[in-house]
C-alpha cells in the first residue's frame, strides 16, 4: 500500500522554532542566531557587543558548543547570563535544544538574546531555532571564495560581518569581491567590516543590532 | 552529522504515517530533495539504516526524487533552470536570482504492508 505524505522533513523543527519565536516575541525579546566557521570570531564579536550593550539592554547568551564550556566561560566574565548547550558532537543547534533552555532565562526582563551556534558554515543555516534574524561572521583568513562556496548561510543571514580586517594586508582577500558575492547571493544583506581585536568598525554592527532590539521591544510592549 | 538529523526527521514522519495507517512494515520511503537542499544521499542512507534498526522501517529502502533548481532573475525576469552554485542570471549576467524551487526536503510517500 502506498501512503501519500508530502511533509517537510524539518517541519517539526520549524514548528518548534515558530513556538520559540512566538514566546520571545510575546516578551519583546529580539533573538539573534549567530553563525560562522570555527575561529571566525563569533565569541570575540559577542564579547565586544556585550561590552557596548550590557548597560543599555538586558542581554543573555545561549552558547552552542560541541563539548566544552570555553566560550560560555568567556561570556560569563562579562556578567551576562549565559546558558551552555553541549551538542555532544552534533554540528548545529536545533529548535528543541533552545526550547529546553529558554525556561532558565528571565524572559520578562530580557531585551536581547544572542544564540551563538556551533562553528559551521553548513548545517546551522538549515535549522531555525526561533530567532528573528541570523547573522554570519566570516573572517578574512578564511578566504574571499567562501560566500560562493557556502551560499545558503549568506542567503539566510540578514547581516554578514567580515571580521579580522586588520589582517587584510597579509592575505589575498579581496574585500570588494567578497562584498559583491555576498550581495549577489542575498540582495539587501547588511555587510559590515570589523576588526574585533583592533576594536574597529564595530559601531555600524552595534547600530544594526540596536535598531532591531528597539523595534522588537516596542512591538513586544504593544502585543 | 547534519544527515543524522535529517534521517531522524524522515524516520519520525514515516513511523507516524505508518502507525496512523496501521501498517506493520515500511518497505520504501520516497523523498523529494531539491538540488540545493545540500543533502548527501549516501550519508543519509547510512544514517537512516542505523536509526531504523529494531523499528518497522528496518528494511525500508530510500528513494530519492531530485527537484531541479529553478530561479527567477530580479533584473530581466528570466525564469528557468540554473546550475546549483550559480547566483547570476545566465541571460543578463547580473541581477540576483530568486529561488522558485530546488530547496525542497520532503517525505513524498511511503510503501507499507
Amino acid at each position: 500500500m502506498e501512503i501519500q505524505v508530502m511533509e517537510d522533513i524539518l517541519g517539526r523543527n520549524d514548528q518548534i522554532a515558530a513556538e520559540n519565536q512566538q514566546l520571545l516575541a510575546s516578551k519583546g525579546v529580539f533573538a539573534l542566531n549567530l553563525l560562522g566557521s570555527p575561529g571566525s570570531g563569533k565569541t570575540s564579536l559577542l564579547e565586544k557587543t556585550m561590552a557596548r550593550l550590557k548597560q543599555k539592554f538586558s542581554l543573555a547568551v545561549i552558547e552552542g558548543d560541541l563539548f566544552t564550556s570555553k566560550d560560555a566561560d568567556r561570556i560569563a566574565i562579562h556578567g551576562v547570563p549565559v546558558i551552555q548547550i553541549n551538542t555532544s558532537g552534533g554540528c548545529h543547534l536545533d529548535a528543541q535544544m533552545v526550547r529546553e533552555v529558554l525556561g532558565q532565562l528571565d524572559l520578562e526582563a530580557l531585551d536581547l538574546l544572542i544564540i551563538e551556534n556551533v562553528g559551521n558554515l553548513v548545517c546551522p543555516a538549515e535549522f531555525n531555532v526561533g530567532e528573528d534574524e541570523k547573522a554570519v561572521v566570516l573572517s578574512i583568513t578564511e578566504g574571499d571564495d567562501k560566500p560562493l562556496k557556502y551560499p545558503l548561510v549568506f542567503k539566510e543571514s540578514a547581516a554578514a560581518v567580515l571580521n579580522k580586517t586588520d589582517l587584510l594586508p597579509y592575505t589575498n582577500f579581496d574585500l570588494a569581491a567578497a562584498g559583491a558575492d555576498i550581495r549577489a547571493i542575498h540582495p539587501g544583506i547588511e555587510v559590515l567590516e570589523v576588526s574585533c581585536s583592533q576594536d574597529k568598525g564595530l559601531e555600524a554592527w552595534i547600530d544594526w543590532l540596536c535598531q532591531r532590539v528597539d523595534a522588537k521591544k516596542t512591538g513586544g510592549e504593544r502585543a | 552529522m547534519h544527515e543524522m538529523a535529517i534521517a531522524q526527521g524522515v524516520l519520525d514522519i514515516a513511523l507516524d504515517y505508518a502507525q496512523r495507517n496501521e501498517a506493520t512494515r515500511i518497505s520504501c520511503v520516497s523523498l523529494l530533495l531539491g538540488e540545493m537542499s545540500g543533502v548527501e544521499t549516501s550519508s543519509l542512507e547510512f544514517c537512516f539504516a542505523a536509526l531504523t534498526k529494531g523499528t518497522i522501517a528496518e528494511s525500508a529502502r530510500l528513494l530519492f526524487h531530485r527537484c531541479p533548481l529553478v530561479a527567477r532573475c530580479r533584473s530581466c525576469g528570466r525564469e528557468g533552470r540554473v546550475l546549483p552554485g550559480s547566483f547570476f542570471c545566465p541571460d543578463c549576467r547580473q541581477g540576483a536570482l530568486e529561488i522558485i524551487s530546488g530547496r525542497e526536503m520532503q517525505v513524498e510517500y511511503l510503501e507499507v504492508d
